[in-house]
């Protein structure tokens, strides 16, 4: 049974169906249960937290990253999968705390001091939350030293900046100097992105990478968590 | 169900009402002043015998004789013209219906170029690094033959937008002669493709051994009438206002065998038509509507179209300029003349001054294939393939111009608006703006496989790399590889039994006994 489960949660998650009411791709799927019902179920199945984690909403987003390379998916098609993981995760959330099961690691996520432009940043957000990640998403215009303090209190392994103006991405700049002056900067990996960055921006300010989309920070911070490995 | 083409809801329109009143009155004073000169003996006869002023011109190299065509001679044949022609096809669902009124529109192939355009893809590396490499089309002209036009139809037949096949290319093989090369332009294009064949006719003795033609492969003469897979372009008159021996000789027995007809004019404007948009377009009015009045008087209630190919001179060599705005002002005016008689109108749009397929190439056609189109003409030729002028058919141009089409047509249809999709957008508006992320992204979904979306532009390379012609090159060949529907082995041979000089190798069915 629990088998049947984990099947239907994976190719729920390929269809990015979040409930039941979501239509998804194929036709005839509207009434059946969706990827947080299932996600219920599994929990009330008592299936291992890893198994639902590995075997169904990782092993789906990786057919639904396949179908987007070989075009068959679009980014809508990509986004629906990740939001179904996404909130699905936040249901595991409270019986991963109580288990040894690690998640892929908290990510914070913010729209610059002077920049109120998050189309881009809200797209990571979800795509990184599909992706496994422990998504906190600051907003926008998000002041430096706010930035600072939730480096230092929550600890996060990755920090994403983003920034659509040139007027405003030197605040990414003060943002890395500001960690390095109160010693977070070597306890975070700095990713930044927006419409005018670059990879040589990045390096101009000490960033630790440059992500041109979402689907690039998600190969990015899977090849720190190799490296840290 | 006969193909539905694209329905221009709000046709452009150059000109006023009151302005298209003047055009026609000063077509009508052409008609009885200067009137126009006829090489031809019958049609000078037919003209007089109903009311028409002819006086014999003298001393002249030629027989001609100055024919003035009073107005009400000219608004008999208006009314007894056909207001509805249909198309035909061997696939009756490529059928085309064309109402005078309605502007419908079908794009259509054409016309007729001596040059065929081959393309190939050849590696050149940089200098200062020779381990990098681009590839680059190479373009090779070359003489049509009656393989190629085979090749055409076939492609043709598999480019969706495309509705219906106008012979893009001359067949100059050696053993094509005026006597067998309209029998072998048409069964060439007649087997390889299932949508309306037209082209215009060589030689007036092969007329009857074409309509026997059509009649065996449409099912007999009852079919075909109902059924007319084939039709004909006629240039009866020569700019400025001179009916040519030849060609009017054509026009009167296709009318009297009643087939469907185009009445077509091409002008140049500053040479063989005033350089002004209300002169040419008052001289090619008065030209198609002599062309007309003289069908119907032939044969009242034969189908015809009218034809407009005006086109505007190049300063720099009086070639014909494709790629001048004005010839698409032309055009449109023209759609807009016949729509004022209720006349389905065969128009002109997508050709090019430019020789080979790229930018220039696309910017050219793609103003004429949008500007015309929306004026709405029932039937726009020339829009598949031609080059540098109309003297050039390139195939693979042909796979890129179906892509623009693909295009125009997604953007003609209509708005989707009704009080119940706003109340739907309401709802989902609020609910968007109730998120934290305020994103419509996920209500895209329903939409994005039920072709409510356009889809990317198809010839898209990866990256920056501007890869259009070499994808279009795989797109035409993949076309190619898909089969078409031939006629049918009995009506090939009784086809080829009934019908003088088709060439052997033209019959498919005794080519693959042979390998």
């Amino acid at each position: 049974m629990s088998e049947g489960t984990i099947a239907a949660l994976k190719e729920n998650v390929i269809q990015g169906r979040k409930t039941k009411d979501d239509e998804g791709i194929e036709a005839g799927m509207a009434g059946k249960p969706g990827v947080l019902e299932l996600t219920h179920l599994a929990l009330e199945q008592k299936i291992p937290l890893e198994t639902i984690i590995t075997q169904a909403l990782t092993a789906g987003m990786e057919v639904v990253g396949e179908k987007f390379s070989k075009k068959e998916y679009f980014i809508p098609d990509m986004l629906a999968s990740a939001e179904a993981v996404g909130e699905a995760m936040e249901i595991l959330k409270p019986y991963l705390e109580a288990s040894d099961v690690e998640t892929k690691g908290k990510f914070v996520i913010a729209t610059v001091k002077g920049d109120i432009h998050d189309i881009g940043k809200n797209i990571v957000a979800i795509l990184l939350r599909g992706a496994g990640y422990e998504v906190n998403d600051l907003g926008t215009d998000v002041p430096v030293e706010k930035i600072v303090e939730v480096v230092r209190d929550d600890k996060p392994g990755f920090l994403g900046l983003s920034a659509l103006l040139t007027t405003t991405m030197v605040v990414m700049g003060e943002v890395v100097q500001a960690l390095k002056e109160n010693n977070l900067r070597g306890e975070v990996k700095v990713l930044v992105g927006g419409a005018a960055v670059s990879d040589e921006y990045a390096e101009e300010i000490g960033a630790d990478a440059y992500c041109v989309d979402g689907f690039e920070a998600i190969k990015k911070l899977d090849a720190f968590q190799e490296g840290k490995a | 169900m006969p193909r539905e083409g694209v329905l221009i809801h709000t046709p452009y329109e150059r000109m006023t009402n009151e302005q298209v009143l003047q055009i026609h009155q000063a077509s009508i004073q052409i008609l009885n002043n200067p009137g126009l000169i006829s090489f031809n003996r019958e049609a000078a006869e037919i003209l007089q015998s109903n009311g028409a002023e002819v006086t014999s011109v003298t001393p002249s190299d030629n027989p001609c004789w100055l024919v003035k065509i009073p107005e009400k001679l000219v608004l008999r044949a208006l009314d007894s013209a056909p207001k509805t022609v249909k198309l035909g096809a061997r696939n009756k669902d490529n059928s085309l219906i064309m109402k005078g009124e309605e502007p419908r529109v079908f794009f259509v192939s054409g016309s007729e170029t001596n040059i065929w355009l081959d393309v190939d893809f050849q590696a050149y590396a940089k200098k200062s690094d020779p381990s990098v490499e681009v590839m680059v089309p190479e373009f090779h002209p070359r003489r049509g033959t009656v393989s190629d036009l085979c090749q055409a139809a076939h492609l043709c037949e598999h480019l969706e937008t495309l509705d219906a096949f106008i012979r893009p290319v001359n067949i100059q093989d050696k053993d094509i002669t005026e006597d067998n090369k309209d029998v072998n332009k048409y069964f060439a294009s007649l087997n390889n493709t299932t949508k309306h064949v037209m082209a215009g006719l060589t030689s007036l003795k092969q007329l009857d051994n074409l309509v026997n033609m059509a009649r065996l492969i449409a099912g007999g003469e009852e079919e075909l009438k109902e059924n007319p897979i084939i039709s004909f372009i006629t240039c009866l008159v020569k700019s400025p206002l001179q009916f040519v021996e030849d060609t009017t000789d054509t026009m009167i027995e296709i009318c009297r065998r009643g087939l469907p007809v185009v009445v077509s004019s091409a002008p140049q404007a500053g040479s063989t038509a005033p350089i002004k948009e209300d002169g040419i377009i008052a001289q090619i009015n008065a030209e198609v509507l002599a062309g007309i009045t003289l069908g119907q008087l032939v044969n009242e209630g034969t189908p015809m179209l009218y034809g407009s190919v005006p086109v505007r001179a190049r300063m720099d060599t009086l070639n014909d300029s494709y790629g001048a705005p004005e010839t698409s002002q032309y055009n449109v005016d023209c759609v807009q003349m016949a729509r004022f008689y209720k006349l389905p109108c065969y128009s002109t749009a997508g050709v090019c001054d430019t020789g080979t397929p790229g930018m220039q190439a696309a910017i050219e056609r793609l103003f004429s294939d949008i500007l015309v189109t929306l004026s709405g003409p029932q039937y726009l030729h020339c829009a598949y393939g031609l080059l540098d002028g109309n003297s050039t058919f390139c195939p693979l141009q042909a796979v890129l111009d179906d892509a623009h089409f693909q295009m125009i047509r997604f953007f003609l249809r209509p708005p989707r608006t009704s009080q119940s999709d706003i109340d739907e957008t309401l709802r989902q508006i609020r609910e968007v703006a109730a998120t934290p992320q305020k994103l419509y992204i996920s209500h895209i979904r329903p939409m994005l496989r039920s072709g409510q979306l356009s889809a990317p532009y198809p010839f898209e390379g990866d990256g920056d790399a501007d890869n259009v012609l070499a994808l279009a090159y795989e797109r035409m060949n993949q076309l190619l590889s898909e089969p078409v529907e031939h006629i049918d082995p009995e009506t090939t041979t009784r086809v080829f039994q009934e019908i003088p000089g088709l060439l052997p190798r033209l019959n498919i069915y005794e080519e693959r006994k042979k390998q």
